[in-house]
């Protein structure tokens, strides 16, 4: 029955997938560059809050820290390109190999800290870097990198008249992400992930070196982000401190996977589908007057979902399927009594 | 050579000592009880065997290896394996997640860990509840449940700590019989509990605790006639009461 299971799984996996290169040869889409810009963040914000979702959703470790991650991986791919005047490539991979290191050095003492503490200390994070970035002269300090005109293509990861190849851009990155967390789901990584949040005391009895566990998926979980972050960079061409190292960039990585199903694998997409139409076209409805409406319509959905179930939305979905389940035994009982 | 020696542990919280210079060892293959009323002492010796607290004095031996400062994961994977008197059990997750992590500790293919997750959930007759999840069930299941996933570990030692305290009686003589069942596996037990008639007749020996010193150390028939066990903890009455009960025991085997 479990084999069964997991292949019908796989197959909705890769018609995902499939769905998903074909949506741009839809022609209301392939015409309409706005539609496009939607789908591109849709795909860049599921992407960053399952990074997320690794160590905040898996392994119940939340950190409001995410957004340095990401912001070091901006600045990486920026750094490449406006400074050193290269393709962006090598700035990618070594930002996302500094993300991983500082992400290393600042939650190995945090760890020490449980739960809200552990939140809290993330906070002061987000802060000391925002900080110093506004007043680092080489990365440009508030006043951000720009960047300059260069020749279009896969080399420079940019161009200026379409956003197909954004697009699947985007997908790439979101499926080596979904594919990655898919992977960790089934294993033992993943299941250790689980147990170090449930119980931390019950996984050290079991064998499992919490500390280890909660560090790798940081350091994963940090990497990962630091992929987003220079993606969103390339797309955006312009990088400034307050843009990628806020709190509020960070709360985008929680809420998103709280709204979706923290410990979800779609949670994080189904948040993000309902997140960025919200914020993209409340935005070009009132432009600047409705700034924060978005937001306001986000927040009062989480209330009204975790009121109701603390997995979010992916929760409901199971409990309706477990529902429905249970009817199906109690009306086959019922049949054999009579 | 026994497979844990406890080699005059103390344990001080500022003032109070928890435990004071207790000595023992569990020899392979046995089942030890630990007895002693409450606040003798008897989890605190606990964590400090299995690396949750550090011991302000003493040393443990387990299977020829110092493991007085080793972590609480380090300790499990050599072999010796706790449940809590508290249960924590993994809420969210099902019965037989909650067992597979166990299972994960010696085998890291997730087929092969499943089966071994499967054997220890029959042997602890779970099997009808597997897909349940671990946070609904009743407290014996959940006792039950903690002793599949230390069971799944493939552990030397098992140290149950009170791991029948609030079950039916029907519920205590199946973990009494599932002991003595895991004990013909080659699995060695040390076992904290308050249920006299369930520990007395399966132990090997029985350790018992008062106000953090060793008071007794011996055969249970010897135990349960002890001066100063019948005073600190079994009262005269129910000593006669457990003597009668061994001795009609004896005589029906």
């Amino acid at each position: 029955m479990m084999k069964g299971n997991k292949k019908k799984q796989d197959l909705y996996w890769y018609v995902l997938i499939v769905l998903l290169i074909l949506i741009p040869f839809i022609p209301q889409v392939a015409a309409n560059s706005f539609t496009q810009h939607v789908l591109i963040l849709i795909l860049l914000y599921a992407s960053m809050s399952q990074a997320w979702n690794i160590i905040g959703g898996y392994c119940g470790q939340v950190s409001f820290g995410h957004s340095v991650f990401f912001g070091i991986g901006a600045y990486g791919a920026g750094m490449a390109v406006v400074r050193f005047g290269l393709p962006p490539w090598p700035g990618i991979i070594l930002g996302a190999l500094l993300a991983t290191a500082v992400a290393i050095l600042i939650s190995y003492p945090c760890f020490k800290l449980k739960g809200h503490y552990f939140a809290i200390a993330t906070f002061a994070i987000v802060e000391i870097f925002n900080r110093l970035f506004m007043v680092w002269y080489w990365v440009n300090g508030a006043l951000g990198l720009d960047y300059p005109l260069v020749e279009v293509g896969w080399r420079n990861f940019m161009w200026y008249t379409t956003k197909i190849p954004y697009y699947y851009g985007a997908l790439v990155l979101f499926i080596i992400i979904f594919g990655i967390v898919r992977f960790i789901e089934k294993n033992r990584f993943g299941y250790y992930l689980r147990a170090v949040r449930e119980d931390q005391e019950t996984a050290e009895a079991t064998g499992i070196n919490s500390t280890m566990v909660k560090l790798s998926a940081m350091a994963l979980s940090a990497f990962l982000a630091a992929f987003c972050g220079a993606f969103f960079v390339q797309y955006n061409l312009r990088v400034d401190p307050t843009m990628v190292m806020s709190l509020q960039v960070s709360m985008v990585f929680v809420l998103v996977t709280i709204l979706g199903g923290a410990g979800t694998l779609f949670g994080p997409l189904l948040g993000a589908m309902i997140l960025i139409p919200l914020q993209e076209y409340t935005r070009v409805l009132w432009g600047g007057l409705g700034r924060g409406t978005d937001l306001i319509l986000f927040g009062f959905l989480i209330i009204l979902i975790m009121v109701r179930q603390p997995k979010g939305i992916m929760g409901l979905v199971d409990e309706y399927f477990n529902y429905k389940k249970m009817r199906k035994v109690i009306s086959a009982e019922s049949d054999i009594k009579y | 050579m026994p497979l844990l020696a406890v080699c005059e542990i103390s344990k001080k919280f500022g003032s109070l000592v928890a435990n004071d210079k207790i000595s023992f060892n569990v020899e392979e293959g046995n089942i030890v009880g630990l007895i002693g009323p409450n606040g003798a002492g008897k989890t605190t010796l606990f964590n400090c065997i299995t690396g949750i607290y550090k011991p302000s004095h003493g040393k443990v031996i387990f299977n020829g290896l110092d493991i007085t400062n080793l972590p609480a994961y380090k300790v499990a994977r050599l072999g010796a394996v706790r449940t809590f008197q508290i249960v924590h059990s993994l809420k969210e997750m099902s019965v037989f997640d909650n067992v597979l992590i166990g299972a994960y500790l010696r085998e890291k293919n997730t087929e092969k860990a499943s089966e071994i997750a499967k054997q220890c959930i029959n042997l602890c007759y779970l099997s009808k509840m597997k897909n349940t999840r671990a946070g609904d069930l009743a407290i014996g299941l959940k006792k039950r449940v903690e002793l599949a996933r230390a069971l799944a570990t493939g552990p030397k030692l098992l140290m149950l700590d009170e791991c029948m305290a609030g079950l039916t009686s029907t519920e205590v003589n199946e973990s009494v019989s599932l002991i003595k069942n895991l004990k013909d596996k080659g699995i060695t037990f040390l076992v904290v509990e308050h249920i006299m008639e369930a520990i007395m007749p399966i132990a090997d020996k029985v350790v018992v605790l008062d106000g953090g010193i060793k008071i007794a150390e011996n055969h249970p028939e010897v135990v349960i006639q002890d001066e100063r066990v019948i005073e600190a903890y079994l009262g005269k009455k129910y000593s006669k009461k457990l003597q009668i009960a061994t001795q009609g025991r004896e005589k029906d085997a």
